[in-house]
């Protein structure tokens, strides 16, 4: 008998030259799922495992029981401070990836295209709540109001870096703002998040923890170690899965397999798990809303997958050019979340196009402004050394007697 | 001074943190109820609960994952990998994440961690319960790397490592957990009961962690163990009748290398002894350290004794554990040269 088994190897939505297509993906309309109870069980989530959350729809509308459910939270005045920690985002992005083009600084990674979840999740989480977040999470901080100066300082290694240019660019930290030092490796994390929240419920503070990872580290071991801990302790924690398609050249096939969600894993777990349109700033704010009141609420964990597309390259070091057709982010049927929200606020006759083209030259302005002030303390083509002693502090509490020794040796 | 078993003063550590420090948690696999498969907890739970002392799934990274975001939100947690050898999964977690928290951060957050495990040979347990991983941790800046020989030292070297604020991985040598070891593996089995360090005060007591304890004074040649290698150094030199130094290093990292020159310097002789296997060794790291201190004053080649460079064997043991023989062997060699 001749063997018959096939091995399957999953396609990507493009290569250079080739059409996109999204058909893989089934976008159901906007505003066509309820809003659960909070203490929504695992037996209940399917639908939201496998459907997706939306408040706008194709024109911009918000609809559907989901919009109701914000309420005053999707005040224009809120959803304008929305667009604007969007444009925001998008203009350090911009900045610091042309810096890093300039020599200025070693690396950078952008989020184009994810903006709106970091954005939207961060403005609804507490002081005292602790996201553990990947590297492509700046926009959480954005949404947090993390001071510009600190934010573009880690990313040029000087004087103004809080973290002492110890840590590649983006891997910021800030325990004030709920932001976990981010570690470069991938999956670490999320099981770190569920060990805080534990904390948090131990301690019997009224704190939360949020762990982030990209689908492609969906793969990792930690990934599958968080899901099963916070399914046995039941802690306040939200897994957020940042779902964007692409593992740097891998399609998110490698990662997902077979033709469940990655919300529906978080099922097999018995965790209660949502999808969510990742795009549509209205649905971001509602679906986190939700999630953290749950949370907070001592009705367990949850798992959010935020379904999103990765418009940049994977980092400054990586040309996507070589791996996917140029038109794929164009061609991505969930769009592009300023430009939905944008759309939005124009139709709702809270914004427009002359406003947005003002306040795009407004952030642009500030992070010029701030970059400058902070690029005065010395980029890669201007260095202003810091003292190389600085490396070995705080490796421990106190520095051990063979670390003396080094320094010694260092001559400083 | 009450007499306490290896198993009994570490039980008796994590006791008295759990009892003085309310951030302590302490868990792992099959750590709550039952107590640990070598019973170091045994009667934790029942007497603090389930929410200070609980059992794990089989997950070691979650474990130390877990420990870090504890940690790092505050409390004190002290975890049990059940041997050394499945410590493996939780290697990232170990090296590249609780060791380097308070560096990359600058210090804004921290990883007050203790990760315990029964360490090496000696129990029959064949490849994966036999290991010495230490060289694998001491080779990781921003660890401290604790391994006691004996019950008074396990039990203020645990407080100390619990205390302490950054992690600390705490290598127990399952060979002495329930007695000293006489070298003699065929020989009757003693208990803690008579021996010196079989004795621990019943409270609280620090044995401060970077000193190393000179277990055998002596002026021919110095002897760096630690563990059950010790014992191991004891029954040779008490067989040979050499004069020799026996340094127990107890904690590896950060090393007392004080203690080590100072001795080595006397002596003008060194043997270094480990269980794990010989090539890249912590022994590699000593003897790098003392031929730099000491070189002038050296007599004779560092000789070192070590686990044969092969996977730990189940039923050849004894074969394999750089048993007295071999010690004595290498403390003569070391004399003659």
């Amino acid at each position: 008998m001749t063997q018959t088994a096939k091995l399957s190897f999953p396609h990507p939505p493009s290569r250079p030259g080739v059409t996109p297509d999204f058909s893989y993906l089934k976008i159901p309309k906007a505003g066509t799922l309820a809003v659960p109870d909070v203490k929504m069980s695992v037996e209940d989530a399917a639908p939201y495992a496998h459907g997706l959350i939306r408040v706008l729809d194709g024109k911009g509308k918000a609809v559907g029981p989901w919009a109701k459910y914000l309420g005053d939270t999707g005040s224009a005045e809120i959803l304008r401070r929305g667009l604007r920690d969007m444009l925001m985002m998008r203009a350090i992005d911009k900045r610091l990836q042309i810096a890093q083009r300039q020599g200025k600084t070693s690396f950078y990674i952008q989020c184009t295209g994810e903006e709106a979840i970091g954005c939207g999740f961060a403005r609804m989480l507490s002081k005292g709540d602790m996201n553990f977040p990947t590297y492509r999470q700046q926009s959480l901080l954005v949404g947090s109001d993390y001071p510009l100066e600190l934010m573009i300082g880690q990313v040029y290694s000087n004087s103004m870096d809080p973290l002492k240019g110890r840590q590649l660019p983006v891997l910021h930290s800030s325990r004030e703002y709920g932001y976990f030092t981010v570690s470069g490796n991938l999956g670490t994390q999320y099981v770190q998040a569920v060990g805080w929240a534990m904390a948090a419920a131990l301690m019997k503070d009224d704190g939360i923890a949020a762990g982030w990872i990209g689908d492609g580290a969906t793969a990792s071991n930690d990934f599958h170690g968080a899901l099963l801990t916070a399914s046995v302790y039941k802690p306040p924690v939200i897994l957020n899965v940042v779902n964007n398609q692409w593992a740097i050249s891998s399609c998110t096939g490698f990662a997902g397999g077979g033709k469940a969600t990655y919300a529906e894993r978080g099922l097999g777990y018995g965790i209660p798990s949502i999808r969510v349109d990742g795009n549509d700033y209205l649905a971001v704010l509602a679906a986190s809303k939700w999630a953290i009141d749950r949370a907070r609420g001592g009705d367990g964990p949850i798992l959010i997958e935020w379904l999103t597309y990765r418009a940049a390259a994977h980092s400054s070091s990586d040309d996507p050019s070589v791996y996917r057709s140029k038109r794929e982010a164009a061609a991505w049927p969930l769009g592009d979340p300023v430009e939905r929200l944008k759309t939005h606020l124009i139709l709702k006759d809270a914004w427009s196009q002359e406003r947005h083209v003002q306040a795009e030259a407004e952030v642009l302005d500030e992070v010029r402004t701030v970059q400058k002030e902070v690029e005065s303390h010395g980029t890669f083509v201007d260095p202003r050394p810091m003292p190389p002693a600085d490396i070995l502090r705080d490796v421990y509490a106190e520095m051990p007697e063979h670390l003396r020794r080094q320094r010694q040796q260092m001559g400083s | 001074m009450p007499s306490m078993t290896m198993i009994e003063a570490i039980r008796s550590a994590m006791d008295i943190m759990l009892e003085r420090d309310n951030r302590t948690v302490i868990y792992g696999e099959d750590v709550g109820y039952f107590g640990g498969v070598f019973r170091c907890t045994a009667g934790l739970q029942e007497k603090y609960g389930q929410e200070r002392v609980f059992d794990t799934p089989i997950n070691e990274s979650a474990i130390v994952g877990m420990a870090i975001g504890m940690a790092a939100h505050g409390m004190r947690p002290c975890v049990e990998m059940q041997f050394a050898d499945y410590m493996f999964p939780a290697f990232d977690q170990i090296s590249q994440e609780a060791a380097r928290i308070r560096h990359r951060s600058n210090g804004d957050f921290t990883c007050p961690i203790v990760i315990r495990m029964p360490t090496g040979g000696g129990i029959f347990g064949g490849q994966t319960h036999s290991q010495s991983p230490e060289a694998l941790f001491t080779h990781v800046a921003g660890l401290k790397v604790v391994q006691p020989s004996n019950p008074y030292d396990a039990k203020g070297l645990l407080i100390s490592a619990m205390e302490d604020t950054d992690p600390v991985i705490f290598l127990e040598p399952k060979r002495l957990y329930n007695g000293p070891f006489g070298g003699d593996h065929s020989g009757q089995a003693i208990g803690w009961k008579q021996h010196p360090k079989g004795k621990a005060p019943a409270g609280h007591y620090r044995v401060p962690l970077g000193k190393a304890n000179i277990s055998r004074p002596g002026n021919d040649v110095t002897v760096l163990a630690y563990g059950t290698m010790v014992h191991v150094a004891e029954a040779a030199v008490k067989a040979c009748g050499i004069d020799a130094e026996i340094i127990d290093l107890r904690t590896l990292l950060p090393l007392d290398l004080e203690t080590i020159v100072t001795s080595v310097k006397k002596t003008g002789r060194c043997v270094v002894l480990h269980e794990a296997t010989r090539t890249s060794g912590f022994g590699a790291e000593l003897i790098a350290e003392v031929q730099e201190a000491c070189f002038y004053h050296l007599e004779a080649p560092i000789v070192r004794v070590t686990g044969w460079d092969a996977p730990y064997p189940h039923a050849q043991e004894w074969d394999y554990f750089p048993g007295p023989e071999r010690v004595t062997k290498a403390l003569q060699q070391t004399l003659e040269a």
